[in-house]
């Protein structure tokens, strides 16, 4: 399903003058269906590796191979953007602690627009997007708030509903529990798990390493760059 | 044209003010900012090309006098184009090149196939005439000749964005800002074309204000699907709107991609400076 083959990155800040490598010699694959966590000390290159996935960053080493249900299999960085882009809409999900800004739109509008961008239509998507933010205890008061005002973990428990409501083929989950109690962790991982069997396939980073117990099928250690089968 | 959902295609579009001398007309004298050093020409838009998707909003960024609005104004006909080629998949299926068309073609082509909201709405309003009948104006340019379809559809565009009909046989001169850039999109709109120029549209306006027009833009992108550019300075506004962004500098793309890549990974130093100015 996905392939990184000697993936690296680095970074140029030009009013420094300066270039620093951010990571290198990343090489994994992940299977259809499969769980793969990625470990790894603070500013080891977890997030990079994961952003360089979605696109958000431009990699200057190795590739990424992925087999789009669109388009086969293509090297993400190679296809041109309106493709990714579409890839995202429908296939290639990405969770992490920040929210993507929206002028003006309501939380339930935000979920609600996820399914629409897959195609879903506008009463399916109400339906389903109550159902979402109930599941994720999002209070119903705050359904038809502008998020920017929300605390961290109801911005986050919000992000997570968006993701999650499309089934995306490709979940990549940049510590989505870091600011949550212990409740809506497990919420999290209900959903997460319940995705896990319909089929998505997950890449995942967790500060908190007991939570991915029983949910992750191998691990990729970022300072051993080799993965680990957990069982 | 290529794939089927290119709505609209520009290529190697240049646009010089002035004659030009034989170097900067074949491209090789070293440009001071975009002005030719030896005969003073200005180069506002140099080589550009992009594709806008159907149903995308793609950004134009860059500082004052890099070329944005003299692009807009050529793809809206406002300006001639000195070089390059321009194909919209509504005329011909995209087989013509829409720069070379008569200027009655692009009269049609610019009533009926685009819409575009200007940074002063002088420019885009009749400002002493009704907001009806400044619509009224569009779709007569577009063909329309009924009293009775016309007033409904203007009816229905100024309540799309949120003009209050009691006042729709007010002259926008008397509005605030943000109202009269609201009828200035109604009236872009009003003959459904499939692609909206979106030129600086908040500027100037208060913070609260402009989030509504922005919100409305996206609404509008939401529910009817238009493709659309939008050209601002700012990159808060990009960020907000834009699935793609192009950079440009002294009227040239110097770096283009996914918005939250050039956000977050910006390659150019001038990108880089504009990324890190963003409050
Ligand atoms: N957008 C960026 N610009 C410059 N440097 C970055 C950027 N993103 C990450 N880095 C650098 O790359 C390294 C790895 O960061 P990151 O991937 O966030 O690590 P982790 O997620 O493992 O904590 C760090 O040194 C960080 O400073
Ligand atoms: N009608 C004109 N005559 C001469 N120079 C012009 C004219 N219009 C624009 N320019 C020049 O072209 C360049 C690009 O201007 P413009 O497209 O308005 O930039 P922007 O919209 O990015 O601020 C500037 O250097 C400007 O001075
Ligand atoms: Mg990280
Ligand atoms: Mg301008
Ligand atoms: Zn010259």
């Amino acid at each position: 399903m996905l392939t990184v083959e000697n993936f690296g990155k680095s970074f140029t800040t030009h009013h420094l003058n300066q270039t620093r490598k951010a990571v290198s010699g990343i090489s994994f694959n992940v299977e259809k269906g499969e769980f793969l966590g990625i470990v790894g000390k603070s500013g080891s290159g977890k997030s990079t590796v994961l952003k360089s996935i979605y696109g958000t960053y431009k990699p200057n080493e190795g590739q990424i191979l992925y087999d789009s249900e669109r388009f086969g299999t293509v090297n993400l960085h190679e296809i041109p953007d309106h493709d990714l882009i579409r890839l995202r809409k429908t296939e290639i999900g990405y969770v992490s602690q920040f929210l993507k800004v929206m002028p003006r739109t309501t939380s339930f509008e935000l979920v609600v627009l996820s399914l629409l961008e897959m195609g879903v239509d506008r009463v399916t998507a109400e339906v389903t997007a109550e159902e979402t933010l109930r599941h994720f205890d999002l209070p119903e008061a705050l359904w038809h708030n502008y998020p920017n005002t929300f605390s961290g973990g109801e911005k986050l428990r919000l992000n997570i509903a968006c993701a999650v409501v499309k089934a995306p083929r490709l979940l990549l989950l940049d510590e989505p529990t870091a600011s949550l109690d212990q409740a809506s962790k497990l919420k999290v991982r209900e959903s997460i798990s319940k995705l896990k069997d319909s089929g998505t396939t997950l890449i995942g980073i967790f500060h908190d390493l007991e939570f991915m117990e029983g949910l992750c099928d191998k691990v990729y250690d970022m300072s051993a760059r080799a993965v680990k089968e957990t069982v | 044209m290529s794939t089927n959902d290119i709505v609209m295609s520009i290529r190697d579009v240049s646009k010089r003010f002035g004659e030009g001398c034989e170097a900067c007309r074949e491209d090789t004298s070293i440009l001071n900012g975009n002005i030719c050093p030896d005969c003073g020409t200005v180069h506002a838009v140099r080589d550009i090309s992009f594709d806008l998707h159907e149903g995308e909003i793609l950004g134009i960024v860059g500082e004052s006098g890099s070329g944005k609005s003299t692009l807009m104004k050529m793809m809206y006909f406002d300006q001639e184009n000195t070089s390059g080629d321009y194909y919209l998949r509504s005329y011909e299926n995209g087989a013509e090149n829409v720069f070379d068309v008569s200027s009655q073609k692009k009269r049609e082509i610019r009533n009926e196939q685009l819409g575009m909201v200007y940074q002063n709405p002088l420019h885009g309003l009749k400002i002493n005439f009704s907001s009806m009948t400044n619509i009224a104006e569009k779709l007569i340019a577009g063909g329309s000749r009924n009293v009775g379809e016309m007033t409904a559809r203007g009816d229905m565009f100024l309540e799309k964005v949120n003009i209050p009909l009691s006042r729709k046989f007010e002259a926008p001169k008397n509005f605030s800002g943000g109202m009269q850039q609201r009828v200035q999109i109604a009236k872009a709109l009003s003959n459904y074309p499939p692609i909206l120029l979106l030129d600086e549209v908040t500027t100037g306006l208060d913070l609260s204000v402009q989030a509504d027009v922005l919100e409305l833009i996206k609404e509008i992108q939401r529910e009817m699907g238009v493709s659309m550019i939008v050209v601002s300075h700012d990159l808060a506004i990009i960020r907000m709107l834009c699935d793609r962004t192009m950079v440009l500098l002294n009227g040239e793309v110097i770096e283009s991609g996914i918005t939250d890549q050039i956000l977050e990974d910006p390659q150019h130093e001038y990108t880089q400076q504009l990324v890190y100015s963003i409050l």
